[in-house]
């Protein structure tokens, strides 16, 4: 079995993360298949906002928080054969706060209110960054119900990538916060507390106390869950460390986003969860920093004459010796941006390579994926053991 | 339209990881090489910028990091603390530590709060007339329509008090186009140009601001016109000749220029995608796409910055003194 393979069949959850634009939906989705490929269960892909003409090629165009399954006849039209089945559900954040607060209000006259308070959708939108938190619950929701062999998550993209880890404790940690307890100390008390006084004098002047009573009732209310919401984000917080659980990092070799990975990679063994692997994507090449290249592409420089472009059209077909000659100079003129690239790219690979047990690399592909036979392709390149190499 | 350099004000934005700092730099140098009282501020605290200028460190008080280009990073406890010296006149300073904090606390909470202090203080600026053009190394694409939209968001939640009487005029400049303007920033892919025209469209929904100007970086170079581009593709079949002449590299030779040209081949139907999209919108029919090379060069620096700049003053037609 590949690396790729042992990674996916020995979890129940991976998490796929890393910073945006890296191609983590299009990773997500492609170990979604290879897992079906090789395994006889339930697979599902949890995927946030994926690439448009992705989800038009998985059939996602009109799932929501529920699962759908892909129809075999889908990856049969592909030609990639599949055992298992494969879910996909996407996240959606609205929706997702508004079940959360349904669950966790003690009764119907706290959850109307919290649903209809002007201030709701403004600051579940805006603080301990609830698209994170989100995502945790759906996966603590998904795995509980024991619905799914392997759940594949497709984090949402963060520019800190480690507030998805942070997420259930800063959950916690707000609801124990003094913000909470100094908002919902009745409003005339919390006048007379001398340590609050000047500040409240300037807040009030600033802000206005109808707006700050305003903040006052919504805490208030959200506080009455506190409960509910502590301890479903300490169990979420468990199910990220657990030894069935696994990150996968991605990542391109371009400066940020593998920098972002090495501190992601380096923060998870930090913390004690599991990192299973990282993927290089879009990765040039590494041929291309060799000396080989480089010799070439100074021999061609330095051709005297035109007698190689005229031994080289004579072979094509109504090649015009100048544009042959043009195109050898285009040829030797170019390569250095593309080897330093690529010299580049390698000396990042090596230094994430020291960080994780399994590394897998795609190649750079014309064009972007959006079918699932291209998907299936994309599954090869993961099965490749670079170590043969 | 006004000209990008001629507004009072340009918020640079765009998907992280496209370069939005080195372009913002390299937009307020053109600026301030052209004669221009420049000055560039990064909301994120980062110190990306500080990097992009080759500073080592950028404060709340601007920094004259060359002749007119003045630079800062934004502080919303600084901002806090100005703010209640100017308007609410209370001389806090020995006491606003731990009140900051606080304030922070019901900031991060409160709507629009946070994001109002920063935005107040450039607007500060602009309305003062400190500067001829403030440029903003703004927060992401997620993040920047609640930045820019923060005092309408308080003029809509906050009935009374201070905060809420000075949004108007802070209105008045964000939402007039003569004044204030957008740059959103991508590069020619695929996650960027779709973020990019969903930020377009919420722009305009969500707030009052314009967008000015999209400006596609790293964009790569045409390699080969059309009859060289056949030669190209059928030097695969005298790769033998080839290879006799230069080398054992040969084939990897011509494989960097395929990977790049087929590399530019998809970022320009991004690009073509994305003129697409603007023009279905006809508030961003004319929008121009502002063209950036590829520079193929280490890590982001003032270098970087400098050349970005040269390229951006043919661009945008500007004659730098």
């Amino acid at each position: 079995m590949s690396d790729l393979d042992n990674l996916l069949a020995s979890r129940e959850m991976v998490l796929v993360a890393g910073s945006g634009g890296v191609g983590k939906t299009t990773i997500a989705a492609a170990m979604g298949i290879a897992a079906a490929q090789r395994q006889k269960g339930k697979i599902l892909v949890l995927t946030v906002d994926p690439a448009r003409r992705l989800a038009t090629a998985l059939g996602l165009e009109e799932v929501g928080n529920t699962p759908v399954r892909i129809k075999p006849a889908v990856f049969k039209q592909a030609g990639v054969k599949v055992r298992g089945q494969l879910w996909v559900a996407m996240l959606d954040t609205k929706a997702g706060w508004d079940e959360l607060i349904r669950r966790h209000a003690p009764d119907d006259e706290v959850r109307d209110a919290v649903l209809a308070n002007p201030l709701y959708q403004n600051i579940t939108s805006r603080f301990v960054h609830s698209h994170d938190y989100l995502a945790m619950e759906q996966l603590h929701d998904l795995h509980a119900t024991g619905e799914f062999d392997l759940v594949i998550v497709d984090t949402p993209p963060s520019r800190n990538a480690l507030s998805i880890l942070d997420a259930p404790g800063r959950m916690v940690d707000f609801f124990g916060s003094r913000l909470l307890r100094w908002l919902t100390v009745p409003y005339r008390s919390r006048l007379f507390t001398v340590a609050s006084k000047p500040f409240y004098q300037v807040a009030d002047r600033v802000l206005g106390s109808r707006f700050l009573q305003d903040i006052a009732e919504f805490f208030v209310l959200f506080q009455a869950m506190e409960s509910g919401f502590v301890k479903r984000a300490r169990s979420v917080e468990a199910l990220l460390a657990d030894a069935r659980t696994a990150f996968v990092v991605v990542t391109t070799l371009e400066t940020a986003p593998s920098h972002e990975a090495r501190f992601l990679a380096q923060e998870l063994l930090k913390r004690n969860m599991t990192l299973g692997a990282i993927v290089a994507n879009r990765v040039l090449p590494n041929e291309l920093a060799g000396a080989a290249a480089a010799d070439s592409a100074e021999a061609l420089r330095y051709r005297s004459g035109r007698k190689l472009a005229e031994s080289l059209a004579a072979q094509l077909d109504d090649a015009p010796v100048a544009v042959v000659d043009t195109v050898l100079t285009q040829l030797a003129e170019r390569f250095d941006d593309v080897a330093l690239v690529a010299a580049r790219e390698t000396e990042r690979r090596a230094e994430l390579a020291s960080l994780s047990p399994v590394m897998l690399d795609v190649p750079w592909l014309a064009g972007d994926i959006h079918d699932i036979a291209g998907l299936g392709g994309l599954v090869d390149r993961l099965r490749v053991d670079l170590t043969e190499i | 339209m006004t000209a990008l350099l001629d507004l009072d004000m340009l918020w640079v934005t765009g998907k992280g990881g496209v370069g939005k700092t080195s372009i913002a730099a390299a937009l307020a140098d053109v600026a301030a090489r052209s004669g221009r009282r420049t000055l560039v501020c990064e909301m994120d605290a980062k110190g990306a910028l500080a990097a992009a200028l080759g500073e080592d460190d950028l404060g709340f008080e601007p920094t004259e990091v060359s002749p007119n280009l003045h630079a800062m990073t934004m502080s919303t406890e600084d901002a806090l603390r100005e703010y209640l010296r100017l308007f609410v006149k209370i001389p806090l300073i020995g006491r606003i530590g731990p009140l900051a904090t606080t304030f922070d606390f019901v900031a991060d909470a409160a709507p629009g709060v946070k994001e109002i202090l920063g935005v107040g203080k450039l607007c500060f600026e602009v309305r003062e007339r400190h500067y001829d053009l403030v440029v903003i190394d703004a927060e992401a694409s997620g993040h920047i329509v609640s930045q820019i939209g923060a005092p309408k968001v308080i003029a809509d939640l906050v009935q009374v008090g201070l905060v809420r009487d000075q949004t108007q005029w802070m209105l008045d400049i964000l939402n007039d186009p003569a004044r204030t303007g957008v740059a959103v920033v991508t590069t020619p892919e695929e996650m960027p140009v779709t973020e990019s025209a969903e930020l377009l469209q919420r722009l305009t929904a969500e707030t009052g601001a314009h967008a000015s100007a999209v400006i596609a970086n790293r964009v790569l170079p045409m390699l080969f016109d059309r009859r060289e581009q056949v030669v190209v593709e059928q030097l695969e079949s005298a790769l033998p000749t080839l290879t006799a002449a230069i080398g054992p590299g040969a084939p990897m030779v011509l494989e960097a220029a395929r990977l790049t040209d087929a590399r530019r081949r998809t970022g320009a139907e991004h690009l073509r995608w994305l003129q697409t999209e603007l023009q279905r919108d006809a508030i961003h029919a004319d929008l121009p796409i502002i063209t950036v090379p590829e520079l193929f060069s280490r890590a982001p620096g003032r270098r970087v910055v400098s050349l970005i700049a040269d390229g951006l003053a043919e661009e945008l037609d500007v004659e730098l003194g």
